[in-house]
């Protein structure tokens, strides 16, 4: 590791630019990891358009980083506190969270939680900076062949890790791979999907499809399923754990932090998968399982710990090989592009400046965020007060008038319009938007490394498969076709036992949590 | 969601994940509006079938050239007959699925909100920002959101006042505005 570089990271990081930027993208994602609604994709693509009047790319990176971990401890307080979780990746702790408020707990919990985030947050950041240059260099030698079959391997796994049905994710985003086509063909210049418009020949940008599919498809679903009433969360005290709680939770949060980082990194991995592992680890490891869903502190402690660890490890594959492993980092992914770089192995040797500046800016983010969640966490909670009907029309006119201002195009605001129609029908036919706008970003990267590759194989396709890199990546992709398959004909043969062991499980939590 | 954990062939903790998909799942969907049937699942596959066939008639248009030199049209070829699988397996399979939404009044709502969306992008090239953003707000905030009047009047103004500031000073990009100083 180049620790010279390391440090004038922190250089950059402490420009007061930086930090003010810093500081505003762990309180907006602070903010709409509260309210329940918007995630963290979504806001990210409707903010992506102050990536291009930024006067330094470096800070408007950093900002966008700050929303997706500083959603991540946000989340946790609506959990608690009205057993809504504010972000999908705290929906495991609603189950211990909620009975510990109900106990009069709800600092306890928080305040462990936020502890819980911190060191798991941290703990992932010092994996990154150890393991990131490590990785950036291996991935050095990935010709365009590697480069295919890593993107395929990341859209697949999106997919089928995501929410909701695989094939209906799988199709989604197959059409995401299509729409990445639209435009002129960067090969032989012929022109795909523009039916004639002059606006399509350079492709359709993935900014408007983002903003579309993700922002305005969120504020057009939230405006039907709102229920109108503000939230009033209880009052809370106690907001520092005991010494006591702090040692029951101590070896959660170890464990949630490594599993969390270890899940975080796979592509598809990230914040929610880690959470419900994490959760699932502390249960099985636990004496006295039965503790769970009426309170145990070990229950919000280790998935909190995860989410934020596996929020921060999930930068790594996107930092040191340029693939993005969920949404949200294809959403920083394409605010690097939108800044000129091309995130990739090169990028810690070429923008030392942006890689270091990013990592560190995580340690101080962190830092920001356990300060903003442990004493001023009353704050926050008032904010669950504000009607939602109210924050709904500044979401949309932030939308619409960012779209605008990227090009100064009527013509994208309509796209976007479009997109954002598209993204409410598919959410209400279960279709999820994530891996359609992961696959259209990763899409053109897909088809150029693919038609590179059959250039230097000189039209043999088992090229794939014989270099030792791709072949063990596509054996990975089989694997990932194949897996549910094969668990689907052995779970078909011990349903009957597991489906009763679930309805003996269930009954108890169910009063627990009314 | 399990299908990626580390060491899935240890039985005991797949379950337990499994298990606790299984309530979150469940604590999900008590909140949610009632599923929309086989009708929803049935046009769903269909739209996505068409994409796929259409795209793929396009694409052989586009020429598919060889592997040695592919054409333009291969990939979205490729691309497209991939589609057009998942469709013909959604159309089998999904009939029974109950993850869609059934459209209520409410959606209507969605409707409204989508039509203040195109009217804004039409107004802003031809009288400027302001207007529309009020507008906008209103419809939002009195109709959409069930507001009073007062509070619907006071927030309209004071956001589309604060979006002046922030992109004509702050951010300095050159909005259509029609108030200038």
């Amino acid at each position: 590791m180049d620790f010279s570089a390391f440090l004038d990271g922190f250089g950059v990081v402490t420009q007061p630019g930086n930090l003010v930027y810093c500081l505003i993208g762990v309180v907006v994602g602070m903010l709409i990891g509260v309210l329940p609604g918007l995630g963290p994709a979504a806001t990210m693509a409707i903010l992506l358009p102050i990536v291009y009047s930024a006067h330094d790319p470096v800070a408007a990176i950093i900002m966008l980083a700050g929303i997706y971990y500083g959603a991540q401890y946000g989340g946790t307080i609506t959990s608690v506190l009205l057993r809504i979780p504010g972000e999908a990746s705290s929906v495991v702790t609603v189950f211990d969270g909620f009975a510990l408020a109900k106990q009069g707990k709800a600092g306890t919990a928080l305040g462990i939680a936020a502890i819980g985030s911190f060191i798991g947050a941290t703990i992932s950041i010092i994996g990154l900076t150890l393991l990131g240059p490590l990785v950036a260099e291996f991935a050095l030698d990935f010709g365009p062949p590697e480069y295919a079959a890593l993107a395929l391997l990341g859209v697949l796994l999106v997919a089928t890790i995501g929410n909701g049905n695989t094939v209906k994710a799988l199709a989604a985003a197959a059409i995401g791979l299509l729409l990445a086509t639209v435009g002129s063909d960067s090969f032989t210049s012929a022109d795909r999907f523009t039916f004639g418009s002059l606006n399509l020949e350079d492709g359709i940008d993935f900014v408007v499809v983002a903003m579309g599919l993700f922002g305005v498809g969120e504020i057009l679903y939230n405006l039907e399923e709102r229920h109108g009433k503000p939230h009033v969360p209880a009052a809370i005290a106690n907001i520092w754990p005991s010494r006591k709680e702090l040692k029951e939770a101590g070896p959660a949060i170890g464990r949630g932090s490594v599993i969390g980082f270890v899940l975080g990194v796979l592509p598809g991995g990230g914040a929610v998968m880690a959470s419900l592992a994490a959760y699932a680890a502390e249960k099985r490891v636990a004496k006295d399982p039965s503790r769970f869903g009426r309170g145990a502190i070990e229950g919000v402690a280790s998935p909190e710990s995860a989410n934020n660890a596996a929020a921060t490890s999930s930068f790594i594959p996107l930092l040191t090989i340029g693939i993005p492993a969920n949404a949200s980092m294809a959403m920083l992914y394409a605010a690097l592009l939108v800044v000129g770089v091309t995130p990739g192995p090169q990028l810690i040797d070429e923008r030392p400046d942006l890689f270091w500046g990013v990592v560190n800016s995580m340690y101080i983010g962190n830092l920001i965020l356990l300060l903003l969640s442990i004493p001023l966490v009353g704050i926050f909670v008032r904010i669950l007060r504000v009607r939602p009907a109210i924050l709904a029309p500044i979401t949309a006119l932030i939308t619409i008038l960012g779209v605008y201002t990227i090009r100064n195009s009527v013509f994208d605001i309509f796209l976007m319009i479009v997109f954002g129609v598209i993204g409410y029908l598919m959410k209400k036919t279960g279709f999820e938007p994530g891996p359609m706008v992961l696959a259209f970003v990763l899409g053109s990267l897909i088809e150029s490394s693919f038609r590179r590759s059959m250039l230097i194989f000189d039209g043999d396709a088992t090229g794939f498969v014989t270099r030792p890199i791709s072949g063990t990546i596509l054996a990975f992709v089989v694997l990932v076709i194949a897996f549910p398959l094969i668990k689907r004909a052995f779970r078909r043969r011990s349903t009957p036992a597991t489906a009763e062991a679930a309805a003996s499980e269930d009954a108890p939590r169910e009063d627990s949590l009314r | 969601m399990s299908e990626t954990t580390p060491r899935q062939q240890d039985a005991p903790e797949h379950d337990i994940l499994a298990e606790i998909q299984a309530e979150v799942a469940q604590d999900l969907a008590d909140e949610r509006p009632p599923s929309g049937g086989p009708a929803y699942q049935l046009a769903s596959s269909l739209v996505v079938l068409g994409i796929g066939v259409a795209a793929a008639f396009l694409a052989y248009g586009y020429g598919l050239g060889s592997l040695r030199r592919p054409g333009p049209g291969l990939w979205p070829f490729v691309v497209a007959i991939l589609i057009v699988v998942l469709g013909a397996v959604l159309l089998v399979v999904g009939r029974h699925l109950d993850d869609t939404e059934k459209f209520t009044r409410a959606s209507l709502l969605v409707l409204v909100g989508a039509a203040t969306f195109v009217a804004l992008g039409y107004l802003l090239p031809l009288i400027g920002f302001e207007i529309p953003a009020v507008l906008l707000g209103i419809v939002w905030l009195r109709f959409l959101g069930g507001e009073s009047w007062r509070s619907t009047i006071v927030i309209s103004v004071l956001t589309t006042a604060a979006f002046y500031g922030l992109f004509l000073y702050a951010l300095s990009v050159p909005l259509p505005h029609l108030i200038a100083f």
